[in-house]
């Protein structure tokens, strides 16, 4: 069975906190916090995305010296129409001629890009999976939308063998119903009904996590931790009381570095994976919704 | 029981409050809704009026009073009860 060997990360240093950005859209930093969870988030000075995967490709590479067969880069965000990132994160890396493949799925785009990982591993031996956003170019001005972004990369290296956490089960959806409910124009910026997206992702969230851990055959109460897309702390909320955990189940970030699209599940995974201390047979579930509609769980143990 | 009062109760149920009983407070400023009590209402008000209610009609503006959810009810019931016949 596929496993993952490590998660790297990297956040730009330059913080914008609440009332900086209240100040640019003329609300109220406190309403941010209230409606978002959101106190402060990153923003990328002078780098690219490829320059933030490569440094969050750099964090998770750097934690063992296997060889790398295959780069999937995940990312709505890339700043060419074409290519997109992935041969250029590659070629940074050092990795020349090996695949390098694009998915530009934002959102739910690292967890698409991990699925796929773990089914084309066999074939490719070790996968570097990197997901980079920059969101702050896409910015809105408009509030709704404005306050919920940030920027960075995770990362995480696929493994066809054992490794640190082994993937049981995965489930993958998109229903192209929601293409216009989420989406970034050719012109930008980042277009939301943030109404349809909270109605879909609050519906199918709980029904693709519970999907995932019926197909590993894991109940619910089983599972050590969540590493959901870091949308909005009230979504993580929600989610949680709909499939009946605490909260506090549901590793969240998001206070520090808001929304980072695809990224944010593997900065999620990152920061969360070193500290937890997890013990041989204890189960993480990942999930994440997104622009498209996109969708999806994966399940896995720790070995 | 009228429309209103339908939408009223509906109103309170979810936002785990009195239900309102002014017709043109706006329920988001008055602190009934927001964007996750919205889309609850939305599922209730499909459910108790057998009515579809589009991802596109989500605008809070439609939802703001009860006075205009009662309106968008009572038009939506019409399209679509006439998209059946």
């Amino acid at each position: 069975m596929p496993s993952i060997l490590a998660f790297g990360r990297y956040l730009p240093p330059r913080v914008v906190g609440n009332d900086e950005l209240a100040a640019r859209l003329g609300c109220d930093a406190a309403w941010i916090l209230q409606v978002s969870g959101i106190e402060e988030r990153r923003v990328a000075d002078g780098e690219s995305v490829v320059t933030l995967g490569v440094q969050a490709a750099r964090a998770c590479l750097g934690q063992t010296s296997v060889p790398v067969g295959l780069v999937l880069v995940s990312s709505g965000t890339g700043e060419k129409r074409f290519p997109g990132p992935a041969a250029a994160i590659a070629m940074q890396l050092g990795l020349r001629g090996i695949p390098a493949i694009d998915i530009p799925i934002a959102s739910a785009g690292s967890l698409f890009a991990l699925v796929l990982a773990s089914s084309l591993a066999a074939t490719y031996g070790n996968i570097l999976v990197v997901a980079t956003e920059k969101m702050s170019a896409a910015a809105s001005m408009e509030k709704n939308t404005a306050i919920l972004f940030g920027d960075g990369a995770g990362a995480c290296l696929v493994s066809p063998g054992p490794g640190a956490l082994q993937i049981l089960a995965s489930v993958l959806h998109s229903d192209g119903e929601g293409t216009e409910a989420l989406h970034l124009p050719l012109d930008g910026p980042v277009q939301m009904n943030g109404f349809a997206v909270i109605r879909h992702a609050s519906a199918k969230l709980p029904a693709v996590i519970t999907e995932a851990l019926f197909k590993a055959g894991i109940p619910v109460r089983a599972v050590r931790a969540f590493l959901m897309h870091q949308a909005n702390q009230n979504l993580i909320d929600r989610v949680a009381r709909a499939i009946d955990v605490p909260a506090a189940a549901f590793y969240s970030n998001i206070r520090h570095y808001g929304n980072t699209s695809s990224a944010s599940m593997l900065i999620a995974a990152a920061e969360w994976f070193p500290e937890a201390g997890l013990g041989p047979g204890e189960i993480v579930c990942f999930a994440a919704f997104g622009a498209g509609f996109h969708w999806g769980a994966l399940v896995a143990r720790a070995q | 029981m009228t429309i209103t009062e339908q939408i009223a109760a509906l109103v309170g149920q979810i936002s785990n409050r009195p239900a309102p009983v002014t017709e043109d407070e706006s329920l988001f400023e008055a602190g009934y809704l927001d964007s996750f009590t919205l889309t609850d209402l939305v599922g209730e008000l499909e459910r108790a009026f057998h009515i579809r209610i589009p991802d596109a009609d989500l605008n809070p503006r439609r939802f703001d009073t009860l006075a205009r959810i009662s309106a968008y009810v009572e038009k939506t019931r019409r399209v679509n009860h006439a998209g059946q016949s």
